[in-house]
């Protein structure tokens, strides 16, 4: 018998010692920049391009810029900067166009009141939300025709709206496009799935009909077809009539929205609400409408992002909008420097790019929220 | 309405929709007659008799022969065909690019991916207008003149009347150049086939990838050496005051096409990134535990599926392109919008007849691509067992 080969570990191996790269900015940088070959060169690619790229355009806009000046002798001669001076002294044009100087607090106040009844409607978990609903689409509209346009009964001088212009326009377009787009997509939504035939079939040739050319033509539809369909004494105001134009466009966009929220309620809500015995009004405002848009809002915000940016059409028709104002602004001879145009529209690009993201993200924020409370 | 008729859903249904017609009735005839008796009032024409007058306005990019002298009519097709050489010039572009940015979104490279993310968020969030507007009026218009152009690797001009891009002319032995193209074509297909069948019953595969691309290159290669150059380049060159040669894109167009690129490709990048992420992960993994190699994975389990969801999205931005492209107007490029519902409209004041003619052709596009987006999702739609 031979002795069995017996092996007993008296001592511990040595310890390896910890992996080097697994947290720290190297082992991120490992991860993500230079975890291969290609990945590594791509890397160099973009450093070298931001080298090359990002140093004149920050300088262009910071340190090469004319940040104040009295008047545009100093931006005349100015090759390689931005000349922000221009920006500063056109900026009460471009807010509010021609609208007088001494009634501009109308335009002020209606703004901060829309303001407010946007943040209380669009906050998650604030109170009385129907109220708020309630003012912004039936009592803010009235509100803000008598500040705007004004009123002899009140005292209020009257503003032709040849005078409005500027951003105040295009906040203005855009409220106008959703208070009168959300109800009207609602219906036309609700009408796209009527089992009745003439209902149904009327309501998906305005949608497919209007979702098939560009709202530029409808615009054009707007500001030359309806005083034609209008009779002879009614000729619509120079601005109404583009604002008919951006709410029949919009409900349209807005139709389809709601309707996608219509379709992912299950039957289940359907069948409920009537077994409860709720007419059709009932049922649809109690039950079905809350839910559905509710679970559509990230939609309409992007939809209202779409039709924000939409609204700079409007200057075709003779609209001065924030675009059309900045337009005008560069036709001022004392502010004609080479470098006027390039700073203005860069302006331009960071406003609505701040009010376009600030939407987006807003509407990612519901999407995600909107998630956590399905799941199960 | 106490009447117990009323409570029968189908007695109120044709009710409504009786209401409802009525109302949409009396709307129509209402606006029709307004609209007879305010043209009549104003002298508008009422049919299309404008349709063979004279236009006597010219336009500075016609591709069928147009003179001050053609009529409306002529005018409609001139501007019809700008519209749709921009969707031409654009669709392709737009697709590359985006699918270019979509796929770098998805890069483990964190530069490249937040260099994907900030074009997309960028330009998804500034009007397309002002991209226009930026393009054409403060970078294009304030470009040196002819003399001064500026020349990338002197081929392609870039100048205030336009950009200049070299032109290829064809030769006589350019015949045997497409010849061996549609031979190598004709081949390629030919040997795809056989080798699919070839699969089918032994299983065995041929290189389908590597005979194609030899004979693509190799064929039309030996045309070039044994027949000669199929085409001479023409480059634009400075002959007085202005550049002659090549192909002149007009500084409107290229500003079109360059904004309506840029812009689209962002919203197409995106939908591409959604795509390709609405994969299930467990597919890849399904696919490497099948043996598959990432490459193959990617062509033979990932594309096929994220495909059919980009697909119907990128079909409506192609759509958009084509909608958008009227905002031409707002920068003078001729096309349908600028032409047929400004110029013509403006010198015929026949308001409802070109407005309609307009929209219709907008509607009839959109309606060709719903019809066909419908045909090939029918085709596509997953095999249920």
């Amino acid at each position: 018998m031979t002795d069995a080969i017996v092996f007993v570990r008296e001592t511990s191996e040595p310890e390896d010692p910890p992996p080097r790269l697994s947290r720290g900015a190297a082992a991120w940088a490992k991860a993500n920049l230079f975890s291969s070959i290609g990945s590594s060169l791509t890397t160099f690619v973009f450093v070298a391009l931001a080298l090359w790229l990002l140093p004149p355009l920050i300088g262009w806009a910071t340190t090469k810029a004319i940040w104040a000046a009295p008047d545009g002798a100093l931006c005349r001669q100015h090759q390689d900067g931005a000349c922000w001076a221009f920006i500063s002294a056109k900026f009460d044009y471009l807010r509010f166009g021609s609208y007088p100087i001494a009634e501009r607090w109308r335009v002020n106040l209606v703004e901060a009141v829309g303001a407010c009844l946007i943040v209380w409607l669009l906050s998650p978990g604030a109170p009385i939300r129907g109220w708020g609903a309630l003012l912004f689409f039936v009592a803010y509209p009235v509100l803000a025709f008598v500040l705007l346009h004004g009123s002899r009964a009140l005292g209020l001088p009257v503003v032709d709206s040849l005078l409005w212009g500027g951003i105040f326009v295009s906040l203005l377009t855009a409220v106008v496009g959703i208070v009168f787009s959300l109800p009207l997509g609602v219906l036309l939504a609700l009408g796209r799935r009527s089992r009745m035939p003439v209902v149904r079939s009327a309501s998906i040739l305005f949608i497919e009909f209007v979702r098939g050319v560009p709202f530029i033509t409808i615009l054009f539809m707007a500001n030359t077809m309806l005083p034609l369909f209008l009779p002879e004494s009614w000729t619509p105001d120079r601005l109404l009539r583009p604002l008919v134009g951006i709410a029949l466009f919009s409900a349209a966009y807005m139709a389809e929205e709601v309707r996608g929220g219509l379709q992912l309620l299950g039957r289940g809500q359907y069948e409920g609400a009537m077994a409860l015995g709720l007419k059709y009004p009932l049922m649809m405002g109690l039950v079905v409408l809350p839910q559905a848009l509710t679970m559509v809002i990230p939609g309409i915000v992007n939809n209202f992002v779409g039709l924000f940016m939409d609204t700079t059409l409007v200057s075709i028709v003779g609209v001065t909008d924030f675009l059309e104002a900045m337009n005008n602004a560069f036709k001022d001879p004392g502010w004609s420097g080479p470098t006027i145009m390039a700073t203005g529209y860069v302006f331009a690009a960071m406003f609505y790019f701040a009010a376009c993201y600030g939407m987006t993200r807003y509407s990612a924020f519901v999407e995600r929220s909107l998630a956590k409370g399905r799941e199960r | 309405m106490n009447d117990a008729r009323f409570n029968d859903p189908r007695v109120r249904g044709i009710v409504y929709q009786g209401l409802l017609a009525a109302s949409v009735g009396a709307l129509v005839a209402g606006g029709a007659y307004n609209a007879y008796v305010n043209m009549q009032a104003r002298g508008i024409p009422m049919g299309f008799g404008f349709w063979n007058q004279i236009a006597g306005f010219d336009i500075n990019l016609h591709l069928i022969p147009y003179s001050g002298l053609s009529t409306y009519g002529r005018a409609f097709w001139v501007g019809l065909i700008n519209t749709l050489l921009v969707a031409a010039i654009c669709i392709p572009l737009a697709t590359l690019l985006g699918f270019a940015v979509g796929v770098a979104r998805l890069s483990p490279n964190w530069l490249m991916s937040r260099s994907a993310l900030v074009y997309t968020n960028v330009l998804r969030n500034v009007p397309l207008l002002l991209l226009l507007l930026f393009w054409y009026n403060a970078v294009l218009k304030s470009l040196p003149g002819p003399r001064q152009s500026i020349d990338l690797a002197g081929l392609v001009y870039l100048n205030n009347r336009g950009l200049f891009l070299p032109a290829p002319a064809a030769l006589p032995p350019a015949a045997w150049f497409f010849a061996a193209i549609a031979l190598a074509l004709a081949a390629v297909l030919a040997f795809r086939t056989w080798a699919r069948r070839r699969q089918e019953r032994r299983g065995a595969q041929a290189p389908v990838g590597l005979v194609a691309t030899t004979l693509l290159l190799g064929l039309p290669a030996i045309a070039v050496v044994a027949a000669g150059a199929p085409f001479s380049i023409d480059i634009a060159r400075l002959s007085g005051f202005n550049l002659r040669g090549g192909i002149q894109v007009i500084p409107e167009l290229a500003a079109l096409a360059f904004g309506l690129v840029t812009f689209t490709s962002a919203f197409i990048a995106e939908i591409v990134r959604a795509g390709v992420q609405a994969v299930p992960y467990g597919q890849v993994e399904a696919a490497a535990a099948l043996g598959l190699h990432r490459g193959l994975a990617n062509k033979l389990v990932v594309v096929p599926q994220a495909m059919r969801l980009i697909i119907p999205p990128l079909t409506s931005q192609y759509l958009n392109i084509v909608k958008n492209s009227s905002l031409a107007v707002f920068i003078g490029y001729p096309d349908l919008v600028q032409i047929f519902a400004g110029t013509v409209l403006n010198q015929t004041q026949a308001a409802v007849q070109v407005m309609a003619i307009t929209m219709a052709v907008y509607l009839a596009i959109t309606l060709a691509v719903a019809a066909a987006l419908n045909v090939y999702n029918a085709s596509r739609a997953p095999r249920e067992r």
